[in-house]
């Protein structure tokens, strides 16, 4: 076992890894503003499984989750690139990028 | 040992339409600018056919040290899924913008790369092939939706598929951490040692399985996740829609049925009630929440929400006849649904798209052919003997109730008794209401698909013999 994680445990990694999780979850739920902050909060998402992969990998000793890790990281480049280019297409449409505009359709 | 051997063979179809959506894409680049498209599109049905053949003859084993498997269960997804992707492209060949222009190139170079992942989704073996594949299937679609690059509709759908998408992709990565770090593998294999271990499952590997069906049950939009549909459905270009109502289902259904029934398959009665609460949901949801539309793509949202939710019956059964029953029904799906969309694409006014269920009147007089098809795949959506809808529904009943989820499938049965309501309004508006002005003419590639689907949707139970032994054989590789 890896010094780091024997020291402290698994546990406090997991635990910071959920606080991520839940505060990108609320982040994309409670937030009327801004759709980049919903971006933000996906990378949040993102990052805290990368780190419970992480930490994970270091624990049993076995290197398939830095591996994930490595693709997780690309994906999430390739992700926030395309959701960027959606948003830009979707001012020069609407003018707007604030959450409450996002109601063309409905019903 | 096998699995540790590279073997690229059994992924030479994935190797091809790889290089081929790189070629296209070159090609496409060189040409001059809105000539690009017909050539993209012949080049990627050429694409498509070719991977079709290289997938039938393509060799059972495991490849990649065990990170990709080719079996019978993947090759019956795969040619579902390569016949979906094909139909896309081929109704994007006529279709035409608000400026009527013809959609980028780009269309069929994504939709070849998202039909990519689709296949790899099928093929996975491993948590890691299964995540990239469901990425590089989600990134193609959210860029194919915001593709009318200046309709407000098609970007606000690409925007709201976007952050949907992509948070239900996060949750499943987190799923797929915890099942990692609780299980100590990635690949199926060790996953089934790691859950068959103990008579008591850690309570960290359950809540990753929870994370990971809600993941895959929002790419299936079934209900709850299912919110998203509708406005993609009806923002998106029609042949986007088309792809997205076949493509990805069958994808996330391979996924489903390979992780639910491979390495999760020995805690079934864990998960089980979480796959029938869903499958209640989406079908009861699917048929109410239809009534009261009146644009003709919204409607077929709701319609697949349905429709995912009876595919999912199969799964909920937990056996070879459930997961037999599910493929069929898929089948079934594929060839009714496919023929709606080559309807909905040839629903032209002055060359306007138009998408009101009120601009089909009277089309059973100005258009006959057409509103024939229309009404033959309404029919089979219903479930209407001798179509194809008939035997995909009758299937996965029985097999839920071999399994004895008796309750699932009273509430089917009058979920679907609801659902012919609306599909039959269809047909009614087309051949009783005073006729609305005569739609265009439609174009020989949307005519040879609605009368391909058309045919297929008939003559299913002829073909059934085939098509049962076929997922018979598919369901016994998944079961191993």
């Amino acid at each position: 076992m890896n010094t780091a994680i024997a020291s402290v445990g698994l546990g406090p990694y997991l635990f910071v890894s959920a606080a991520l999780l839940v505060l990108g979850v609320f982040g994309i739920f409670l937030n009327r503003k801004n759709i980049i902050v919903l971006l933000m909060s996906m990378e949040l998402i993102l990052l805290s499984a990368n780190l419970n992969l992480v930490a994970f990998s270091s624990a049993h000793g076995d290197l398939s989750g830095q591996v994930m890790v490595l693709f997780v990281l690309t994906i999430a480049a390739a992700e926030a690139a395309i959701g960027l280019a959606i948003v830009t297409v979707y001012f020069r449409n609407r003018g707007s990028i604030q959450v409450e505009d996002v109601t063309m359709m409905k019903g | 040992m096998s699995v540790t051997v590279f073997n690229w063979t059994v992924a030479l179809p994935e190797i091809v339409l790889a290089l081929s959506g790189i070629i296209i894409l070159v090609a496409g680049v060189l040409q001059r600018k809105g000539e690009g498209f017909f050539p993209a599109a012949i080049l990627s049905l050429v694409a498509f056919l070719l991977c079709g053949f290289l997938v039938v003859l393509s060799p059972s084993g495991a490849g990649y040290a065990g990170t990709f498997v080719n079996d019978g269960f993947a090759r019956f997804m795969k040619v579902l899924i390569l016949a979906g992707g094909f139909v896309a492209v081929a109704l994007s060949v006529s279709y035409r913008t608000a400026e009527r222009q013809t959609l980028p190139f780009e269309t069929p170079v994504l939709m070849l790369f998202s039909t990519l992942g689709a296949m790899l989704m099928a093929s996975s073996a491993n948590l890691m092939t299964l995540f990239v594949g469901l990425e590089l299937s989600s990134l193609s679609i959210y860029i194919l939706c915001a593709l009318e690059r200046d309709n407000v509709l098609s970007s606000e759908a690409g925007m709201k598929y976007f952050i949907l998408g992509s948070l239900a992709s996060g949750l499943l990565l987190y799923g797929i951490s915890l099942v990692y770090g609780y299980a100590g593998t990635m690949e199926y294999t060790g996953l089934v040692d790691a859950v068959r271990a103990s008579a008591m499952p850690p309570m960290g590997l359950v809540v990753g399985i929870v994370f990971i069906v809600v993941g895959l049950c929002f790419k299936l939009s079934a209900v709850p996740f299912h919110m998203w549909t509708p406005d993609v459905y009806q923002g998106a270009p029609t042949p986007v829609t088309a792809y997205m109502a076949g493509a990805p289902k069958f994808a996330a259904f391979a996924l489903f049925l390979r992780v639910m029934a491979g390495p999760f398959g020995s805690i079934a009665p864990r998960w089980q009630i979480l796959v029938e609460t869903v499958s209640v949901l989406s079908m009861v949801y699917g048929a109410f929440a239809a009534i009261p539309q009146t644009n003709i793509k919204r409607l077929m949202a709701y319609s697949s929400i349905g429709h995912m939710g009876y595919a999912m019956m199969g799964l909920a059964a937990a056996s070879t006849v459930g997961t037999q029953a599910t493929l069929i029904y898929l089948a079934a799906y594929f060839v009714m649904n496919a023929g709606v969309f080559a309807g909905i694409t040839a629903m032209r006014r002055n060359g306007r798209e138009v998408n009101s269920i009120a601009d089909l009147a009277g089309l059973g007089r100005s258009d006959p052919g057409m509103a024939l098809a229309l009404a033959i795949f309404m029919f089979s959506m219903v479930g209407a003997p001798p179509l194809a809808g008939f035997f995909g529904k009758f299937m996965v009943f029985a097999a839920a109730w071999q399994s004895g989820l008796y309750a699932l499938v009273c509430i089917g049965a009058l979920s679907s008794v609801v659902g012919a309501y609306y599909y039959l309004r269809v047909v009614k508006v087309m051949y009783f209401d005073a006729p609305a002005d005569a739609l265009d003419r439609p174009a020989p590639s949307l005519l040879f698909v609605s009368g391909g689907m058309g045919v297929a949707t008939v003559v299913f139970a002829i073909v059934l013999g085939p098509i049962m032994s076929v997922a018979h054989q598919a369901a016994l590789a998944l079961a191993g």
